[in-house]
């Protein structure tokens, strides 16, 4: 996995409540057996004015212009801000892959939903909850001019605007340390394994029809 | 001491070590599979070189991509088909049980779950999918993962997780005749709103659930995740024991009494605390209709479209204008004279054989309405097709002019070849009324089954008291 350390990039706005994953990637593209190439296809019903499928060129179709992607000024955008209960819906964890693979480094919300939250951090993307006056601050900052940039700094915890005033953010101490070192989830459970086997034997004797 | 949750049991029984940071390392009874969300896994598993840790913990199923007419000739969309022969290999390879498209027990995978016994009470249960809180209705803890956590369950048996805060929902009183799960869960919704369960883990409680059999309860805990909440789960008690005995996967019958002894104690003590606590009164709701684009969009039949200009919070409103564009509708309008293109009965909240029992009650004798162009009754699984059948009611349907169709997700995500027109309204028992989520810029009602036929026989939404029993 790719390490998460420090930030700085371009800010996306996105605003909206209650994003679904359906809306980040719609179905059509889950047919794919990789977890790669999303990225053309990242809000796929709001950027194009035509119906897509993993079967159609995206270059011969027509662009939604009023979709924020699709304007020049968020080009090579990678932190994407946006409102509450970003993520919600499917567990489709293609939404995130989409996300990563156009580019985006990190999500600014006031709240994510759950499923979509613990996959951004396998992935290495970075959601970061701030309040929602916060939020509505970057908003109102980003709306004032081109080009607006946030400093992400994942050891420390912040978020600094362009002005120079930072917000802090709150983050698990296991996942700060995953994304940090770019860690292996699966490497570190099976560190484990005598535990798990220990489970195992205990629980098995205690209620066997679990383990037919 | 505060007496235990439901949940913290389920939990505790579970945790294989915990962390400093109070994350704990939860083991995991049984985990479903499907063919979207298992590929990227398995191809995890093989570049590391791993093995799944324990294969009889598994269970596979072809089901969002399946075609639902015309199984006997494979699946014509190339990319959807190898996704399904991609899942057949994976589970080949490894060794893990799967019911493939021709098997009589394919279905939906939180149908075949608990019909096969494969899902119990005391479990940990995952899937990657949203929807896996259905089998909390069992009593067991379980909750949808991404792709990244069902490789880490295949190599491990075990997720890294942090205990959710709890919520009790507790519907008070019974509900009238004519309103089911569906509307009940459709109106908690309503009330707290997507993103009111975020963070929580969901017991339903009251009379109103307790009277509810337990495919009801599976239609609740489904949509425990539409608000927010990972998992949903409802107390063990005798119709969830009945429920169990004889499936293929329940304990055998020398292991039967000390699994039922132990399940006994799956329910809140009567000191245990929640974090949360929601009453309402069972007795107040009525059928449930969606306007919207979200499930917290939702009133009863016998209410209007909301008006936006009511809202005062901002981004509520905006919301709402959108949604009401979206959905070409006017704010007051009265629900019930909105009229449908369309209608859908199945997915994993409303496709079991109960559902359709109570869709063919409101059918029978009733023909489609003119301007309804097609109506999908989709079981799920084939089992409960085959029921179905034994009992007449797919002679009902298709003598009403609806369509009887092969198990499968089918028009709740329009993966396959089911799905709706532009601007098309459709009545359907499934989750979610997201944007194009039937079909691109299609347009999404969610009501139970009595009230999806209702629409179809009617040409429109209706109160599907007045069509039977409460009426006169
Ligand atoms: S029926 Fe719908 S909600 Fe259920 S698993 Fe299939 S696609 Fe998901």
């Amino acid at each position: 996995m790719e390490k998460f350390t420090q930030h700085k990039g371009l800010v996306v706005p996105m605003d909206r409540p209650n994003v679904d994953t359906d809306a980040i990637i719609p179905k059509q593209y889950l047919k794919s057996v990789k977890r790669a190439g999303f990225g053309p296809n990242l809000f796929d019903d709001w950027r194009y004015l035509d119906p897509g499928d993993p079967s159609i060129d995206n270059a011969t179709r027509r662009i939604n212009p009023d979709f924020v992607l699709n304007n020049s000024q968020y080009e090579g955008a990678t932190v994407l801000l946006g409102r509450e209960n970003f993520g919600c819906g499917s567990s489709r964890e293609h939404a995130v892959w989409a996300l990563t693979d156009y580019g985006i480094r990190a999500v600014i919300a006031p709240s994510f939903a759950d499923i979509f939250f613990n996959n951004s951090f396998k992935n290495g993307l970075l959601p970061i909850t701030l309040s929602e006056n916060e939020v509505e601050q970057l908003f109102q900052e980003e709306a004032e001019g081109s080009g607006y940039q946030l400093q992400i700094d994942l050891e420390a915890q912040t978020v600094t605007v362009p002005e120079g005033g930072s917000f802090s953010f709150e983050i698990d101490e296991f996942r700060k340390y995953r994304l940090l070192n770019g860690l292996d989830d699966i490497g570190l459970t099976l560190q484990h394994e005598d535990s798990i086997r220990a489970y195992e034997a205990h629980r098995s004797s205690e209620a066997p029809w679990l383990f037919r | 001491m505060a007496g235990k949750t439901l949940y913290d049991k389920l939990w505790d029984a579970h945790v294989v070590r915990s962390e400093e940071d109070g994350s704990s390392l939860l083991y995991i009874d049984r985990q479903l599979l499907h063919e979207v969300t298992s590929p990227q896994a398995f191809e995890g598993l093989r570049l590391a070189g791993r093995k799944p840790w324990r294969v009889s913990a598994s269970l596979a199923v072809p089901d969002h991509n399946v075609p639902t007419t015309e199984r006997e000739l494979g699946i014509v969309d190339p990319v959807a088909r190898t996704q399904v022969e991609t899942l057949d290999r994976n589970a080949d390879e490894f060794g893990i049980t799967e019911f493939k498209m021709g098997d009589i027990r394919q279905g939906i995978v939180h149908v075949i779950g608990p019909e096969q016994g494969a899902t119990l009470p005391g479990m940990t249960i995952v899937c990657g999918d949203s929807h896996t809180s259905t089998h909390g209705a069992l009593g067991a803890l379980a909750f949808g993962i991404g792709t990244s956590e069902v490789e880490h369950v295949l190599a491990t048996q075990c997720l890294v997780q942090k205990k959710s805060k709890s919520m009790l929902v507790r519907i008070n009183g019974s509900v009238g005749t004519g309103v089911t799960g569906k509307d009940i869960v459709l109106s908690i919704i309503g009330k707290i709103g997507t993103a009111g369960g975020t963070g929580y883990a969901i017991e339903f409680a009251g009379e109103a659930i307790e009277e509810l059999s337990v495919e009801g309860r599976m239609t609740v805990c489904n949509m425990a995740i539409e608000a927010g909440a990972r998992a949903g789960m409802v107390a063990v008690d005798q119709k969830t024991i009945e429920y169990v005995k004889g499936r293929p996967y329940a304990p055998s019958e020398e292991q039967w009494p000390q699994a039922v002894e132990a399940w006994q104690e799956l329910h809140s003590d009567a000191d245990a605390l929640f974090d949360y606590v929601v009453e309402f009164d069972g007795a107040t709701i009525a059928p449930q209709v969606t306007w919207g684009t979200s499930p917290e969009m939702v009133v009863s039949i016998e209410d209007k479209v909301p008006n936006p200009d009511s809202e005062i919070d901002d981004v509520k409103r905006r919301g709402m204008e959108k949604a009401l564009a979206y959905m070409g509708l006017d704010a007051d309008t009265p629900i019930d004279s909105i009229a449908v293109d369309k209608v859908f009965v199945g997915s994993c909240t409303n496709s079991r054989i109960e559902d359709l029992r109570e869709a063919a009650e409101v059918v029978k004798g009733r023909k489609i309405a003119s301007n309804v162009k097609q109506v999908l009754i989709v079981p799920g699984s084939g089992l409960i097709k085959e029921q179905a059948e034994s009992e007449g009611l797919d002679r009902v349907f298709v003598d009403a002019g609806f369509e009887w169709r092969d198990p499968g997700c089918s028009m709740c995500l329009a993966m396959n070849a089911d799905r709706l027109e532009e601007r098309e309204r459709c009545a359907s028992t499934s989750n979610r009324n997201f944007e194009s989520r039937q079909g691109l810029n299609s347009r999404t009602h969610l009501v139970s089954p009595a009230m999806a036929v209702a629409a179809a026989v009617t040409g429109h939404f209706i109160d599907v008291r007045e069509l039977v029993g409460g009426g006169d």
